[in-house]
């Protein structure tokens, strides 16, 4: 089987197996998780479970300090008053559950400052793009200081992206010592997120193969995509980070969290991948700190699901803002 | 050769398959069509919405040379309507023709409407003070169509168009003698430049669908031409609640009337001399 040979801080070398990734299979096995039927509670449960693993984010060239603080209250308090009350009112005698917060904000570093301000004290994490986002091209030194001043802004978590063209040309040590060099910054600080940006990638075996080379240089999350490249997040991509999860908690013990992100719009397309996350690592991602989805538009059609399962009727779409 | 027909959907500008995955038989084996379920007649009214948001936006001229063009389209199939209509309601080979023709008529009158409703009843309103004042019809956005037990081709293209006319978009659900219309009726839409979920065609059962029509919010108004009393009474029950407008009796054909009943007005005050 083919294999990389890596060097690690401190001089030593590992071996990342290149594994070949059964294209077909991965594409049939995505597909056999949208088949589950989950109604009812179950669904309920899931659509909650989304909501509160919802990166919001919006990461744009026209971002305002006006849209970053109209996505936190949005992220702190994804509906308007009258929601719930209309649920009441419909659905008098059914016992409703408060909306939660998203899991967190993510926007570029310069909005971090204005962003901090606003989630101060309401438990929404603040994660800040970083690594000259979402190409990836500049030095390592100007990459490592944007990851420290959105840290030192107060981002909790970083998502960078990986150097698709060093990838692609085969240059594998240069990817891996740009994540130990932002995780060496990240410390304890801030969790990171790497980003593979798989719609580069092209193939299910570089996906595989850079999974396992993010983990092992000290990702706490890895993330499909940017949301700028075509195709972003798919259901066989994030199998197959999934998998190579599942095999790097087999042999180390430790949990790495995953990150869909791009793409993901609707309230069912989200029940498919927990369904996905469930069966591929069980119940312990099921959780906002191992499982998040990258998303804007998802949030508005999670929260018409919840008011279609409490009353039988869907809501306005003008109800919720536009983002 | 004879090939086995199943109707498709028309949901989005696509050609789909119920989600629900049912057919049923219809007019003695002729086709089988598809039974919408409540998730198809959602898909379609998240279509509709996206569909209006580019139809209103049209110039009046442009959507009027939109629904022109359906009536160039419904000529250029003219004999796919015909067959079908002699081989599923038995009409002879005039009446057939005269039913094509009244589709076509109505086409071509609601084409004409596109850009000169407003002028007819938008006004320039008298005030006392400094301003102008105007009034002018805007679109209401989704509307659902509940169509006629009783076949009428001339009437269901104008009950569409009639709604089209203001900008609207549209979800007809077919009635139940010719469901099977829906084919070429769908291809005529299909191919008339018209941008994508602006017309939607169901098939299906009333009784299946009358509540979750008339309780979807996003649901602005209901056409309802059925001779149901029962679910007329059930669509007016969910519909209080939304406070949709329920318009019933479409009987006269090409008349300002029936676009009327799907605008809204908007008044503008504008100061003068500003």
């Amino acid at each position: 089987m083919p294999s990389v040979s890596i060097k690690v801080p401190g001089g030593s070398r590992i071996t990342i197996p290149h594994y070949p990734v059964d294209m077909v299979g991965a594409g049939e096995r995505a597909s056999s998780f949208t088949k589950r039927s989950i109604k009812k509670e179950s669904k309920l449960d899931a659509l909650y479970l989304a909501i509160t693993m919802t990166d919001l984010t919006t990461l744009e060239g026209a971002d305002t300090p006006g849209k970053v603080k109209q996505l936190c209250g949005k992220a702190i308090s994804p509906v308007p008053a009258h929601y719930l009350q209309e649920i009441k009112r419909l659905a008098p005698d059914k016992k409703i559950r408060p909306i939660p917060s998203v899991a967190a904000i993510c926007v570029y570093p310069e909005m971090v400052p204005i962003a901090r301000k606003c989630l101060e004290g309401s438990g929404v994490e603040l994660a800040s793009v970083a690594t000259a986002f979402p190409a990836g091209q500049l030095s390592l030194d100007l990459k490592l200081k944007d990851v420290a001043r959105a840290i030192k802004f107060g981002a909790t978590e970083i998502d960078m992206v990986i150097d698709r063209g060093a990838f692609l040309r085969g240059d594998y040590q240069k990817v891996f010592d740009e994540i130990v060099a932002v995780k060496d910054i990240c410390e304890d600080r801030a969790h990171l997120k790497v980003i593979l940006e798989t719609g580069e990638l092209k193939t299910l075996d570089n996906v595989r193969f850079a999974s396992t080379m993010a983990m092992e240089a000290g990702a706490d999350f890895i993330k499909t995509s940017t949301g700028k490249v075509t195709p972003a997040a798919t259901m066989p991509v994030t199998l197959v980070m999934l998998q190579a999860i599942w095999d790097y908690y087999q042999q180390t013990g430790k949990k790495i969290g995953m990150k869909p992100a791009g793409g993901i719009r609707t309230a069912k397309q989200a029940v498919h991948y927990l369904v996905m996350v469930n069966e591929v690592l069980g119940a312990d991602w099921l959780h906002p700190k191992m499982f998040r989805f990258g998303a804007s538009s998802l949030l508005n059609d999670l929260l018409r699901q919840i008011f279609k399962q409490y009353t039988g009727q869907y809501y306005y779409q003008d109800i919720f803002s536009l983002d | 050769m004879k090939i086995e027909k199943t109707i498709k959907l028309f949901i989005n500008g696509q050609f789909a398959r119920s989600e629900s995955g049912r057919t049923y038989p219809v007019n003695d084996n002729y086709a089988r069509v598809c039974q919408a379920s409540k998730k198809d007649f959602r898909n379609s009214v998240d279509a509709a919405k996206s569909g209006e948001k580019s139809w209103s936006s049209k110039s009046a001229y442009n959507r009027s040379q939109i629904i022109y063009r359906m009536a160039e389209m419904c000529e250029g199939k003219r004999d796919q309507f015909v067959s079908l209509f002699k081989t599923t309601l038995s009409a002879s080979d005039k009446k057939a023709n005269e039913m094509v023709d009244e589709g076509i008529s109505s086409f071509v009158y609601y084409a004409g409407f596109c850009d000169k409703y407003s002028q007819t009843i938008g006004s320039v309103n008298p005030v006392s003070g400094p301003f102008h004042n105007f009034t002018t019809p805007e679109s209401v956005g989704v509307v659902a169509l509940i169509d006629s037990d009783e076949f009428n081709f001339g009437a269901t293209v104008d009950r569409i168009c009639s709604i089209l006319v203001g900008g609207n978009s549209v979800i007809a659900l077919l009635g139940p003698t010719l469901p099977a219309v829906l084919a070429p009726l769908s291809e005529v839409f299909a191919t008339s430049d018209l941008p994508a979920g602006v017309v939607n065609l169901l098939t299906g059962h009333l009784e299946e669908l009358a509540e979750v029509i008339a309780s979807h919010r996003e649901v602005r108004s209901i056409s309802y031409q059925n001779e149901s009393k029962k679910f007329y009474e059930t669509v007016r029950e969910k519909s209080v609640d939304n406070m949709k407008r329920i318009v019933p009796n479409h009987k006269e054909l090409k008349s300002l009337e029936n676009i009327l009943s799907f605008v809204e007005y908007k008044t503008v005050w504008h100061p003068i001399g500003v």
